[in-house]
């Protein structure tokens, strides 16, 4: 069978990367970091190839973190496996509709 | 281990890939004519951008610099000028600092020639006599220092900053390692991961390059914001989002991967040409393709390595761009666009420094003649000049 991975690739990250076709609602995952440990984690939801899951609980608010850097901030509670895309993640940056407030 | 590619030696001492015959329309009016002459003669190559008239004097004179820096381009031999006679850039100009650099230049004014038809016989006369005088040249050894490298992503997915972004990263270190030189630019994906490049520029991030560099990130974010909407509606494109980029940041950092880890050595405008400076350089233009690609083929790179997660087809018209595609899927599907296979990385076939090394190797091979993908299917006629004012 062939493995479910996903990539996380700094140890501050709370994502990980799925490369990975028909990951299904309930479907486990392994969980790569750099130094080769590994995780499995069940995933929320139907994700991508190439998409995100949460690695642990994020706040609302929160940082979302990738490469070791804030990719932007959890729009809502995120449990960990759920999926992580724009309908939970809230960039930060370049948000002329936020009227200015959008300094990092 | 010293390294060396067959090279065209060109009269001001810089060194081309390529040996081409460019046709410069000063203005998008002149397009047509110069699209018929390159119909017609083999060995040329038409820059048909859609600038040089009804513009503020800050951009004529901006297509004007970019245009003659193409013309001096390393890859260019011989250049023939299409101009209309009524534009606001400056032909004569383009005359001048062509043949300044050693070049063969001919110029044809269509309305002084009396129109359509009379102006593409007397291009097509000029053009052919251009080609033939280039064409007797031969390509000799040249050291890898003389390299001029640009580097761009385009259609990224989460592949790009994981694979094939490292694999420029990799050629990158190795080029400026060696002596060479790099640029990199898309200002617009520095939001987010500006204070990591503002840490490796030359004085460190409080140095006027590292404030540079921050500066041109805020200019580029000012732009962005002026029109009140949320940047997401363009950058990241559907496609990053479809691809699994959830925001600009994100995209960023993974775009920052693959100018290497280097220290960087300043920052260059969009119409500043590299003469003899080397090591890592930045050069502020937007992520959009036809107008970054011009910039830097005016910077004078002798050809670009473009990393790809979705697939980009493009190229340029007088610069060898080499696609490598982080995403093993996009390759299988897009093989006949797609140089390199960095899925490989993903799938773990392959290390970073493998496809590295096989990158290096098809670089060598291209800037010594080999086609890429792009330019034997002929996929390389857009382009345009980045302008700052509107059209007036």
């Amino acid at each position: 069978m062939e493995r479910k991975l996903a990539l996380k690739v700094d140890d501050l990250d709370n994502v990980a990367t799925i490369f990975a076709d028909g990951i299904a609602d309930g479907a486990k995952v392994e969980v790569r970091d750099k130094k080769g440990n590994i995780e499995q984690i069940t995933v929320h939801g139907n994700v991508p190839y190439g998409h995100k899951i949460a690695l642990c609980d994020i706040e609302k608010g929160a940082h979302i973190m990738k490469y070791g850097e804030c990719i932007g901030a959890a729009s809502c509670n995120i449990k960990k496996g759920d999926y992580v895309h724009v309908h939970n993640l809230e960039a930060l940056r370049g948000r002329g509709d936020l009227g200015g407030g959008s300094e990092s | 281990m010293s390294y060396t590619f067959q090279g065209y030696r060109r009269a001001n001492g810089k060194f081309g890939a390529r040996n081409l015959v460019a046709v410069i329309p000063s203005v998008i009016c002149a397009n047509d004519v110069g699209q018929a002459i390159c119909r017609q003669v083999q060995g040329t190559i038409g820059y048909f951008h859609h600038q040089g008239c009804c513009q503020l004097p800050i951009d004529l004179r901006r297509v004007t610099d970019t245009l003659s820096n193409l013309g001096q381009s390393p890859n260019v031999g011989a250049a023939l000028i299409v101009s209309l006679g009524c534009e606001g850039t400056d032909h004569e100009r383009l005359v001048e600092e062509i043949s300044a650099a050693g070049k063969p230049v001919e110029i044809i004014r269509i309305q002084e020639l009396g129109g359509t038809s009379r102006a593409i016989q007397a291009g097509i006369d000029a053009a052919q006599k251009l080609v033939q005088e280039i064409s007797a040249e031969q390509r000799e050894p040249v050291d890898i220092s003389e390299v001029i490298m640009a580097i761009k992503c385009g259609a990224s997915d989460t592949t790009s900053g994981m694979a094939s972004n490292c694999v420029i990263g990799y050629v990158a270190d190795k080029l400026v390692d060696l002596g060479a030189t790099v640029v990199f630019g898309e200002t617009t994906e520095f939001l987010g991961g500006e204070h990591i490049l503002a840490r490796r520029a030359v004085g460190g991030e409080h140095g006027p390059v590292g404030q540079k560099i921050y500066e041109i990130v805020d200019r580029m974010e000012k732009r962005a914001k002026s029109v009140g909407e949320d940047m997401r509606g363009g950058q990241p494109t559907p496609g990053n989002i479809a691809g699994g980029l959830s925001s600009i940041e994100e995209k960023s950092l993974g775009a920052i991967v693959k100018s290497g880890h280097r220290p960087i050595q300043g920052v260059l405008e969009y119409t500043d040409r590299i003469d003899g400076q080397k090591g890592l350089w930045i050069k502020d233009a937007p992520g959009r393709e036809p107008e970054i690609l011009t910039g830097m083929a005016a910077t004078g790179a002798q050809f670009m390595m473009f990393s790809t997660g979705r697939g980009a087809p493009q190229g340029f018209p007088s610069m060898p761009v080499i696609k490598i595609c982080g995403n093993p899927n996009t390759y299988a599907r897009m093989q006949h666009d797609m140089d390199l296979n960095a899925g490989r990385i993903i799938t773990g076939e392959k290390t970073i420094e493998q496809v590295g090394e096989e990158a290096f190797e098809l670089m060598l091979r291209v800037l010594s003649g080999q086609m890429t993908k792009n330019e034997a299917l002929g996929y390389y006629g857009s382009m345009d000049i980045f302008c700052l004012g509107p059209v007036i």
